[in-house]
């Protein structure tokens, strides 16, 4: 057999009908490669129909992963493997895959009924098009070999085929010399129950790591281990660090984790997590709709829990009225709005960055509500943390805003201890004075009391309170100073952040590139390009999007021009543009997918 | 519990001055709900009164227990939220029939269905009260308001028959001036487990004056309503009349007309398809029923909860969170 080839990085896109497993195979090519040691970066790609029409284009379900032994920031762009197992996926993906690169293709997903549903030419198969040399084709009837291969076993033939996914999986194994242990213990520990699918599925991933071997004159690679920083480390998906953040900042703040959901994709899975948590004490409640889920929330906030709620644009629009309620009530709480392509139903499984306005300004009257954006996957954590943080210390409810990307895609996170992470206290009143509601520490913060406590009843709502005593006031100038203060409480968090830092590059320049949220990997390989070819670039990612870090003003005076990468029609970059001097320049994307850092790159290199 | 025996009703009135209009019904509901508090039992910290938007929704303002006037229609959520926090508050939700059966109407129709230990006490005036004077989800059609000045031509919701529908396990209907009563209906809602639905009518004297006036004069009331008591016979009109079931249909008879006390249907709040028989008694020509019309015993969703979580925890043990953070598959980089 031939030497392995190593090379310093792949990017891999799996694809196939919406029920082949894509996923699955994904998601355990990623585990796999993880625990091999690889930086890698992962995003699927899923249709918003759960079983769109088999064999269409708009049923073709998609993982990439990017994984090397040198840094990985994005999910890449252009694959150097295609695995396709129907001729929509490879319709659907072909044009993307890097020229002279692998193109693996189950042989009975081109017959003319596959074609036909692909939108294909019946009479000519495409592959057949390629020519010769261009790409290396894998041309393999996944189909049959998987039903060879687990054929002595009494399953249906649709049984049989529900393992193709994992022989196509094997073969993609044995090509980048993956391990194939961790699939095995998953397969047991998924299918304990069920002997005969379990040995189905098992047989499925060996045959397909033995028919690599067995093809004769085929190239093998081989990717080494990446130099991360020593740690401890696992694989995350961006909504369960985010959970697993809000459960953290629970346990650190002594408080009780309520989460109450209404299902919406992509804020899901986080409701699904957390509603597995019960032996931490974490209590999740499934509401009618948003609104319940909100207004639950601020009565279980009343109530002396960390509340949280989490939605997805549309659904955050039919909360706006009880977050308004919270800042009034100034009560502790995170609302998560995992961002999706819009207005209105729009992308649901799409990403974007559109909902900021809506977070920033989404509310009737003065409501200043504190915003923050995790930048990646495992930051989900510490920003989920960083918000329960400022909610609970400061009595006020704060906006998380992640997105698609970030809660579906993935990375290898250096996963912090209990004990590392910050303190945070509630503050409970506690002498035994007479209880002013709305009477404020010098952070402008008020005291909590909670039903159960004797001595401290009051009463709390929508109404314009009075400064110190919580009482309903109508008093014209009672009202401005409330407004004022409540700005002014929000204002005065800033002074909490860790300092803004420049990321790459100098601390002044010709060009800043700043950018917020999920789009923080394709800038910071834009930036490292650019400056590996010699321009004069630095990047600067903001976590807080209100209110801003008070040093921004001084960073950005330092750059001659300012871009703002957004995954949307520019909201950042008004902001930014009210609040600063300077010349600070949009470069927007608005088609429900993540930037190419190469695209980013082609704007720096317009403005140096 | 805090020296409860010791508290008078004016221990439960805040320093707050009630603004309702001179005359409202509401002030009988609130005089009546402090004057009942005291024989409860609840200590002032575990007591909780959680409004929406509406004049009833002023309510915990004048209350000195712990309570928040939330936003229109949501008073049911607020109070789930908290109950599942803390669930051995009292907890009271205060609405009115704008409230609770327009704006609010899902989340008051899931509340009964979860059936948390909870009381709602539905102040119906059949009038947006408020906002000054436009018809409501119980206004009767063809009645005249600045927003229907040809008549409503909306059909009125039944609340006890809504409130049946939607599963709840206390129904009753009550009136502001009828306060024994009315005490004695809040002192059942307390004492039952589960969402208790107390609906009140309460008159609007500016806006919809005299809408209940058949059920509270005194010189027709007898005639008009059926004061339900458990276990006895339904008569009315001072015992001329009864109650009787001809098959499944109530009919109306004169005890003096060839039908005694025995012929009469026994009031079972326990019976389900007889509570929906006296929901259904809802026209001008029937009598009207007041009282318990039906209670029944199920599980609180608050009690599920906590019963699944100590399952959790006794099968899994106290969560790890350093583990759950490690997850199943890591590595260490040296």
């Amino acid at each position: 057999m031939a030497q392995a080839t190593v090379l310093q990085k792949v990017i891999i896109h799996f694809a196939g009908d919406s029920g082949d497993g894509i996923q699955l195979a994904g998601s355990q090519f990623t585990t796999t490669t993880a625990l091999q040691g690889n930086d890698l970066r992962t995003f699927p790609d899923f249709p918003a129909e759960i079983r769109a029409p088999i064999g269409t284009i708009a049923g073709v379900s998609g993982f990439q992963i990017h994984f090397g032994s040198i840094a990985v920031d994005t999910p890449g762009s252009e694959p150097d493997v295609l695995v396709a197992m129907n001729a929509a996926a490879f319709s659907k993906n072909f044009g993307n895959l890097k020229k002279g690169g692998i193109l693996i293709v189950n042989e009975s997903g081109f017959d003319k009924r596959n074609l036909k549903l692909a939108k294909l030419p019946e009479d000519e198969n495409p592959l057949e098009q390629i020519a010769e040399g261009d790409y290396k084709v894998f041309n393999i009837n996944i189909s049959q070999l998987n039903r060879d291969a687990v054929k002595e076993l009494t399953l249906s033939t649709k049984e049989k085929d529900q393992s193709k996914n994992l022989f196509v999986l094997g073969f993609v194994y044995w090509l980048y010399s993956r391990d194939l242990a961790p699939t095995l213990d998953f397969l047991k520990d998924k299918f304990k129950a069920k002997p005969v699918i379990l040995e189905a599925n098992q047989k499925a991933l060996k045959a397909g790591y033995h028919y690599g071997e067995t093809i004769e004159a085929s190239e093998r690679f081989v990717v080494e281990k990446a130099d991360l920083p020593a740690g401890d480390y696992r694989n995350i998906v961006g909504n369960e660090s985010l959970s697993l953040g809000l459960m953290a900042a629970a346990q650190k703040a002594n408080l009780e984790l309520f989460f109450a959901g209404y299902p919406i994709t992509p804020a899901s899975d986080i409701l699904h997590f957390l509603a597995r948590q019960k032996n931490f004490g974490v209590k999740t409640f499934q509401a009618e709709d948003e609104i319940s889920a909100v207004t639950a929330a601020i009565g279980a906030s009343f109530g002396g829990a960390l509340a949280v709620t989490a939605s997805s644009g549309p659904g955050i629009a039919l909360k706006g009225e009880a977050m308004g309620l919270a800042v009034m009530l100034e009560i502790p709480m995170v609302i998560v709005n995992v961002q999706r392509g819009g207005p209105s139903t729009g992308l649901p499984t799409k990403t974007e960055q559109a909902d900021l306005f809506q977070a920033l300004y989404g509310r009737n009257g003065e409501a200043p509500i504190p915003v923050l954006a995790p930048a990646t996957p495992s930051d989900c954590f510490d920003t989920a943390v960083e918000a329960c943080r400022l909610a609970v210390e400061r009595m006020t409810p704060v906006i998380l805003l992640s997105d698609g990307y970030l809660a579906n895609g993935s990375e290898p996170w250096k996963f912090p201890k209990m004990e590392d992470l910050p303190a945070m206290a509630a503050p409970f009143a506690t002498d035994n004075g007479t209880y002013l509601a709305y009477a404020r520490d010098k952070n402008l913060t008020r005291k909590w009391a909670i039903p159960g406590t004797p001595g401290k009843e009051h009463r709390v709502g929508g109404l314009e309170k009075e400064a110190q005593t919580g009482n309903v006031s109508y008093n014209p100038e009672n009202h401005e100073k409330m407004v004022h203060t409540r700005a002014q409480k929000v204002a005065l968090m800033a002074n909490t952040y860790a300092p803004l830092k420049i990321l790459q590059g100098a601390a002044s320049g010709k060009v800043l590139v700043l950018g917020w949220g999920s789009t923080y990997g394709a800038i910071k390989v834009a930036v490292r390009w650019a400056i590996e070819g010699g321009l004069s670039v630095s990047q600067v990612h903001i976590k807080h999007l209100f209110p801003l870090d008070t040093n921004l003003g001084e960073i950005l005076a330092q750059f001659e021009t300012i871009i703002v990468p957004e995954l949307n029609n520019g909201q950042l970059v008004k902001v930014l543009n009210q609040e600063f001097k300077g010349r600070i320049v949009g470069l927007n994307k608005i088609q429900g997918l993540p930037f190419k850092a190469k695209e980013i790159l082609e704007e720096i290199e317009k403005h140096v | 519990m805090s020296n409860n025996e010791t508290l008078t009703s004016k221990d439960f009135a805040s320093d707050q001055d009630v603004r309702w209009c001179p005359g409202c019904g509401d002030y009988s509901i609130l005089k009546q709900m402090q004057t009942v508090l005291p024989s409860m039992g609840i200590a002032r910290e575990n007591l909780v009164f959680i409004s929406g938007i509406g004049c009833s929704s002023r309510f915990p303002y004048y209350m000195n227990s712990y309570g928040m006037h939330s936003i229109h229609g949501r008073a049911p959520s607020v109070a789930t939220g908290l109950k599942l926090a803390n669930p051995d508050l009292s907890v009271w939700i205060v609405t009115g029939d704008g409230d609770a059966l327009s704006i609010g109407g899902n989340q008051l129709i899931h509340l009964l269905r979860r059936n948390l230990n909870v009381n709602i006490l539905l102040f119906n005036n059949e009038i947006y009260g408020l906002t000054k004077g436009q018809y409501s989800p119980t206004s009767e059609i063809g009645k005249q308001t600045k927003s229907s000045p040809l008549g409503s031509i909306d059909h009125p919701f039944n609340p006890i028959a809504l409130a049946l529908g939607a599963e709840a396990t206390f129904v009753a209907r009550t009136m502001d001036r009828d306060p024994v009563r009315l005490r004695e209906v809040l002192q059942q809602a307390h004492e039952h487990k589960g969402t208790s639905l107390v609906e009140i009518y309460q008159n609007c004297n500016v806006f919809n004056d005299g809408a209940f006036e058949k059920y509270t004069d005194k010189k027709q009331r007898d005639s008009t309503s059926l004061f339900l008591e458990q276990g006895k016979p339904i008569v009315f009109d001072g015992g001329k009349k009864g109650l009787r079931l001809n098959g499944l249909q109530p009919q109306v008879v004169e005890l003096a007309n060839g039908y005694s006390e025995n012929d009469l249907w026994i009031h079972d709040s326990q019976d389900a398809t007889k509570a929906h028989l006296l929901s259904r008694l809802f026209s001008d020509a029937d009598p009207r029923p007041f009282g318990v019309l039906y209670q029944t015993e199920r599980s609180c969703y608050e009690e599920a909860l906590t019963e699944q979580m100590d399952t959790s925890l006794k099968t899994k043990g106290t969560g790890d969170m350093n583990a759950l953070i490690k997850g199943k598959n890591s590595w260490t980089v040296s």
